[in-house]
């Protein structure tokens, strides 16, 4: 029942999303416009920072998934849909589950064209070492999600909602971002550093399942007033 | 594991939020086949005491019973019996009538969900329309089908909030008669309401709420003096 439920509303996610095209177009629309402006700022004479690249790709990550998080329960809250999931006969950690995974969904459509972008204008050689690459792309997009889908879930009734949600959830989030830049400046070496690399890798894969299984133990009480 | 109950008891129920009291030892029982209509005016309690008896607000003390299950069971199993339409209809604009009733059987585990969702569309009268988008309906077929969507999984416990608000007269007498039908079927029905209008024809008994405290348990049509009193006292 948790599984078919959390797949359920994932897949009733994806549905809604290509209907809209609102999450994906918003929040890559951002991103870009984020990483042009970053490469405008940081790239003078073809010369680029040492290491920007690697800050950059994880700044407009964070920044874009926080624009997702909050639209994707903004949906929720809209025709107040979120009491309808919570009132399903599954536990309610599916539901958390399931807005997860569609956070997640949305945050790595958005990196596949992050990342090309970002190794085109700061010539970064982002794509040597893909399968670690997408290792830290991919634990760092949940490690951070999965904070915010927590966060965006219990603040969706508030008022202040889109003021606290950044408030709350950099602070907490800020181990996954350090991790994934120094673990993304590894691959950018000259000669990469992969053992480097990996150790980020392994410390973001920690940082993942404490968030997660948090998340799992508090999203029931943290939802029922 | 599946649950029942025939009835649903709330016994000295209150709730605060913070230092302001919601409600105050609300005490009521209601039963299958009963529609029972929570009136008062603004602020009396009626949301938040829809809201506990869902089990997604804790009382602060007192405690739900429906039938021989205290609240503490409250779980998937419970809220397999338990059906909310809200005045937010719970429905997804960008998806068609069928494909909501679809995602909620799905989420309720309803067996047959085809079935299910095609007999929905019939009692909400929506077949002709069940592949266009929710936005493109009036307040009243989607009214219909926020109903039939709270109604797939046959809940035992129906609880509704301000059904009425924003139907014309047709589609407000199509409500009524539903949830008599409802009634008829052994469900509890219990309604926040403020169209007084509409509720004379359809409640079987009212609960006369008033600053968060019960004022009436008033039974048959009986109540709309003790709602207008609880009214004036607000005035």
């Amino acid at each position: 029942m948790f599984a078919r439920t959390a797949w359920t509303i994932f897949r009733k996610d994806v549905v809604v999303e290509v209907r809209s095209r609102e999450l994906v177009a918003t929040t890559m629309f951002f991103a870009l416009s984020a990483v042009i402006v970053f490469a405008v700022a940081l790239v003078r004479e073809g010369r680029v920072v040492a290491d920007a690249a690697a800050g950059i790709l994880w700044i407009a990550i964070a920044f874009a998934g926080t624009l997702a998080l909050g639209r994707t329960f903004e949906r929720e809250r809209y025709t107040d849909t979120l009491r309808a999931l919570l009132l399903a006969p599954a536990p309610r950690a599916a539901v958390y589950v399931g807005k997860l995974l569609g956070v997640v969904a949305v945050l790595l459509l958005v990196e596949l064209l992050l990342v090309p972008l970002v190794a085109l204008l700061f010539d970064a050689a982002l794509l040597r070492r893909p399968a670690l690459l997408v290792g830290l792309l991919v634990a760092g997009t949940i490690g951070f999600a999965s904070v915010g889908t927590l966060f965006a879930a219990m603040l969706v009734r508030a008022r202040s909602r889109d003021v606290l949600l950044p408030v709350l959830l950099y602070p907490i989030t800020i181990p996954v971002i350090i991790a994934g830049v120094r673990g993304t400046a590894a691959i950018l070496q000259p000669v990469p550093d992969e053992p480097m690399a990996t150790f980020w890798l392994m410390l973001l894969a920690a940082f993942d399942t404490v968030f997660v299984t948090v998340a799992l133990w508090t999203f029931d009480p943290l939802m029922t007033d | 594991m599946s649950l029942d109950f025939d009835q649903v008891h709330a016994g000295g129920i209150g709730r605060h939020f913070g230092r302001r009291l919601a409600l105050s030892q609300v005490t009521f029982t209601c039963r299958a086949g009963e529609i029972v209509g929570l009136l008062g005016p603004n602020g009396a309690g009626k949301s938040t005491l829809l809201a506990v008896l869902s089990t997604l607000l804790q009382p602060s003390s007192g405690a739900i019973r429906y039938g021989p299950h205290g609240s503490d069971v409250a779980g998937p199993a419970l809220r397999q019996r338990l059906g909310w339409l809200g005045h937010d209809l719970q429905l997804y604009p960008e998806l068609t009538a069928r494909e909501n009733l679809r995602f909620f059987a799905d989420l309720h585990a309803v067996p047959a969900p085809e079935a299910c969702v095609q007999r929905a569309l019939a009692a909400a009268r929506l077949e002709a329309r069940a592949d266009d988008v929710v936005s493109s309906y009036s307040r009243g077929m989607r009214q219909r089908l926020a109903l039939e969507r709270a109604m797939l999984h046959q809940p035992r416990l129906l609880l509704l909030d301000e059904p009425f608000t924003g139907l014309d007269g047709a589609s407000a007498e199509a409500l009524a008669s539903r949830l008599r039908q409802l009634a008829s079927e052994g469900r509890i029905i219990v309604m926040a309401t403020h169209e007084v209008a509409f509720a004379d024809d359809v409640l079987s008994r009212a609960l006369i709420l008033h600053e968060g405290r019960l004022a009436g348990d008033v039974p048959g049509r009986d109540w709309r003096t003790a709602y207008r009193d609880a009214l004036q006292a607000v005035r």
